[in-house]
């Protein structure tokens, strides 16, 4: 995390130096990205923390710890495939939830089915690509996160 | 006037926010529970969220999308493929985001299997997700993430080449 605050700081010295124009017109659209997500930011470590405080810790390593195998992966799977937060909400949530004990292989099967499998977004998908190609490529992708996240397991 | 937008945005915020406030004032034990666990997460995520999200959008400034979109189509096969890879890499969103851009790679001539692996490199990857993914689950977990996820889209890809047939088209939606 120090390294990334660095790395950040000095990219943007680097660019400042380069030329300050796009410095200035990126900082302005890193701004707004911020402050767009920053309600469902709040939202979502609200839920978490809801969802911390009814779930004992016990509970969760026992569900979606190292040892809850199908069940866990099967969950994590299913939220994250309807499930619609963007990437920099869930890596934040996800980094929590593995601090709280969750396995690495139920946040990645969770981070990888939130963003390749879209339930909701399904209709929508279907008016580009039609109904077959579009459930099977929901369907591929729901089983493609599973594999990821137990490939993960093996070494993490 | 209040904005209605913001209004919009912030209604749970503000719902949670007067949860908070109770339970703070009348001592009600599970929302100081749940204050302790969410302002914790706060000033974890409020120290740097900022710092990075400055930083995508410097990164935003400096990558010249237009030059990697030139390239897309040329070349159905590994070539092809690296360049919607690299295109995806760059343009980070959600994925009903890049369904539009499918249209496009259709339309250039870009190879179904291309089309759909492209679908799912934008999902999977994206240069300033990556600094989320490293900075909350450290470098190892990103790096295994990657490599089975490159391996998973490309397999989807080849899969749904074979699925699909010959008369596949990507519909334009308005």
């Amino acid at each position: 995390m120090i390294i990334l605050i660095f790395a950040a700081t000095v990219s943007i010295i680097i660019s400042f130096i380069a030329d300050k124009r796009k410095t200035s017109e990126g900082l302005k659209r890193g701004l707004k990205m911020f402050l767009n997500l920053l309600p469902t930011l709040l939202t979502v470590l609200f839920l978490v923390s809801v969802f911390l405080y009814l779930i004992p810790e016990k509970a969760i390593m026992e569900y979606l710890g190292t040892g809850s195998g199908f069940l866990g992966v099967m969950t994590a799977a299913l939220v994250g495939s309807i499930s619609l937060i963007p990437g920099f909400v869930a890596f934040p949530m996800a980094g929590i939830l593995v601090s709280r004990g969750v396995s690495y292989t139920v946040v990645a099967v969770f981070i990888t089915s939130l963003m390749m499998v879209g339930i909701i977004t399904l209709p929508l998908e279907i008016k580009y690509f039609g109904k077959r190609a579009a459930i099977m490529r929901n369907a591929l992708s729901f089983f493609g996160a599973i594999i990821v996240g137990l490939m993960i397991g093996l070494f993490l | 006037m209040i904005d209605k937008k913001l209004l919009k945005d912030y209604f749970w915020v503000f719902l949670f926010a007067i949860f908070i406030i109770g339970s703070l004032s009348l001592g009600f034990k599970p929302g100081l529970k749940v204050y302790a666990n969410f302002s914790q997460f706060f000033l974890e995520m409020i120290t740097f969220l900022p710092l990075m999200f400055l930083l995508i959008g410097i990164f935003d400034v400096w990558v010249p999308r237009e030059r990697i979109e030139i390239h897309i189509g040329h070349g159905s096969g590994l070539i092809g493929m690296f360049w919607v890879i690299l295109l995806a890499t760059v343009q980070p969103g959600p994925l009903y985001g890049a369904f539009p851009v499918a249209y496009v790679l259709f339309k250039k001539g870009a190879s179904i299997r291309n089309i759909f692996i492209y679908l799912g490199a934008f999902s999977c990857m994206g240069i300033p997700m990556y600094t989320f993914e490293i900075g909350f689950l450290g470098l190892k977990f990103w790096f295994l993430r990657f490599i089975f996820s490159l391996l998973v889209f490309v397999l989807i890809g080849v899969i749904m080449e074979k699925y699909v047939g010959k008369d596949f088209k990507v519909m334009e939606v308005k």
